[in-house]
């Protein structure tokens, strides 16, 4: 596969296969712990809980057996940058395995990667199979006396729910991609109910930078509470759509003009998970503690139907929910029946702020992710597109 | 199903459970297995991935069913899948779709008589910059047209 030379200030600047490894077995375990630490370094894949405390806790575990598990898993609509990243620097996210794996004790890990992604598992079990000669993997990796590491690959099946970390536990596990209660959390009980780190593909790639250049350096990229850089999967109506690597704090309409976007309507930032922002809220800054998003950012211009676009979320949804819980299972077709009523201007103000309710509900009582954020696109495209969907054209557009 | 056919996929199924290893994690991959292998998995198929995992039938099919890339009914030898997520919505995957149709006599959801091509939806791969894209098997087209889109289907061996 070809792979492409990137520019950015973190994740794409300059870093030489095995380099995170050789810097990580001359420290001790618990000084990489504390490096992450001070990078405040947070999970990519969306939750954005704080990685060291998510090692600590496996780290601290007496089992014998533990596990690391790379989510590659990427199936939120809008974003590309994990497959990126998989295919133009495998050696971060590897290395970055085999530092975990060093770091709270593991010897198995394992990527998850999607079925859509069937046509890079090839190239990738090669990189693997080198990395086996080159003694990045196996056993006393670069000759650390006792420290055995290998990784191996799962494959998805078109679901998902599986990324969420529960579901993709189970899946593992050969059952159905369902997601568990949580607590107990994968740090406890994870695969086979041992202590299992799982991290997105981009987090392990930065813990790969901040194992060699320092939580310091990586502090000071992003903001305060957002530290470090992003890469997000740019796409919609602009010019040069792609995977772009931003610090946080990057205000949207700074986006808009480097994507080359003209007569913006709409930013849906997150994927279909996320939420809807209109034109006076570009000002706002992609950001944890602002608009937050593990990557997807979605442009539609003027052109663009609202409605069409939200229903287009919704039957997301209702195909991918998994319907073990009933906020999610049926409240997702609710939602999406409201949607089919605007379109066809058969409904009541009245129905729809009980729809709305229905998602607030949702929110707070679905079992897992899913659920908890499927109302998301549906209450802030209402909210923000209010004028357009019900007033607009004296109301003839709804 | 005739009797050597079984025996073919018995046969074949032992393969993949000394592969992977008896256990009910070996499960998925071997079921991913058997569908790329044969387009689907069959009853048969079921009853014996169960017997060698010492699983119920059920169990299986529980999870053939969970999965959209799995399936029991037989499809297509080559399984396209369009996405129909916003991004490529917005790019025109309308037009895609109607093309493909027009030009393989079929909707989306059926299979060709030749039983070569099946047609199906899928929601995001992963290409959305590049939209409309299509899966065909284990492989991704991108910045599709109808035209291009037909062309590469008809060129696929
Ligand atoms: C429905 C759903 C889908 C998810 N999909 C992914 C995914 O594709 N990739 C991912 O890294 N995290 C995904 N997550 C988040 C994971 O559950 C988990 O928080 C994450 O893998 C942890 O890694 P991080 O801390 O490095 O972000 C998903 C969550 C939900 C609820
Ligand atoms: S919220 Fe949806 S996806 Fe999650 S467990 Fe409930 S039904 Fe399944
Ligand atoms: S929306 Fe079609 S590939 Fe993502």
């Amino acid at each position: 596969m070809v792979k492409t030379k990137r520019e950015g200030s973190v994740i794409f600047s300059e870093y030489k296969r095995g380099e995170a490894i050789k810097a990580a077995l001359e420290k001790k375990r618990e000084d990489i712990l504390l490096e992450l630490r001070e990078s405040k370094v947070k999970g990519r894949g969306g939750a954005g809980f704080p990685t060291a405390t998510k090692w600590m806790v496996v780290a601290a575990s007496t089992a014998e057996i533990k596990y690391v598990i790379c989510n590659a898993d990427e199936g939120e609509p809008g974003t590309f940058k994990d497959r990126v990243l998989l295919v133009d620097y495998p050696e971060l996210v590897f290395d970055g395995m085999v530092v975990a794996g060093y770091t709270i004790g593991a010897s198995r890990g394992i990527v998850y990667l999607r079925g859509e992604y069937e046509y890079i598992r090839k190239p990738l079990e090669d990189y693997l199979e080198s990395m086996r000669k080159d003694n990045l993997l196996g056993k006393n990796i670069l000759g650390k006396e006792g420290f055995d590491f290998d990784i191996s690959i799962r494959m998805g099946s078109g679901a998902y729910v599986c990324g969420e970390e529960t579901a993709l536990i189970e899946s593992l596990e050969g059952n159905r991609g369902e997601a568990r209660n949580k607590p107990p959390y994968p740090v406890n009980t994870g695969f086979f109910g041992r202590p299992t780190v799982v991290n997105n593909v981009e987090t392990l790639a930065a813990v790969s930078h901040i194992v060699v250049k320092g939580g310091d350096w990586f502090r000071q990229h992003g903001t305060d509470k957002s530290t470090g850089s992003k890469l997000f999967s740019i796409s919609g109506d602009c010019e040069l759509p792609g995977v772009y690597e931003l610090p946080w704090g990057t205000k949207l309409s700074e986006l808009l003009t480097l994507v080359g976007a003209k007569n913006t309507k709409a930013i849906q930032v997150g994927g279909a998970s996320g939420i809807c922002l209109n034109k006076t809220q570009f000002d706002r800054t992609l950001a944890y503690e602002d608009a937050a998003t593990g990557g997807s950012i979605m442009i539609f211009n003027g052109s663009r139907n609202m409605v069409h676009i939200l229903k287009n979320f919704m039957e997301f949804f209702v195909e991918e929910s998994c319907g073990q819980c009933t906020p999610c299972r049926i409240g997702n077709v609710k939602l999406l029946e409201g949607v089919k009523m605007i379109e066809s201007g058969e409904y009541t103000f009245d129905y729809i702020e009980k729809l709305m309710e229905l998602g607030r509900t949702m929110q707070v009582s679905s079992k897992c992710g899913l659920g908890q954020s499927s109302p998301n696109p549906f209450i802030s495209i209402l909210e923000n597109f209010k004028d357009e969907i019900f007033n607009g054209n004296g109301g003839y557009n709804g | 199903m005739l009797i050597l056919e079984k025996n073919a996929m018995t046969e074949e199924i032992e393969k993949l459970v000394e592969k992977y290893g008896p256990e009910r994690s070996s499960l998925l991959p071997i079921l991913q297995d058997i569908q790329r292998d044969h387009k689907s998995i069959p009853d048969f198929a079921q009853q014996e991935v169960a017997r060698l995992l010492d699983i119920h039938p059920v169990e299986v099919f529980s999870v053939i069913s969970f999965y959209s890339f799995l399936n029991t009914e037989p499809k297509g030898k080559f399984i396209v899948r369009l996405c129909q997520t916003i991004t490529c919505d917005i790019k025109g995957k309308e037009r895609i779709a109607q093309a493909i149709e027009r030009e393989l006599g079929i909707s989306f959801g059926e299979t060709t008589k030749d039983n070569k091509y099946t047609l199906e939806f899928a929601n995001c791969l992963g290409m959305c910059d590049q939209g409309p894209a299509m899966l065909i098997n284990d492989m991704v087209y991108a910045n599709l047209t109808p035209e291009k889109a037909v062309k590469i289907l008809k060129g696929v061996k």
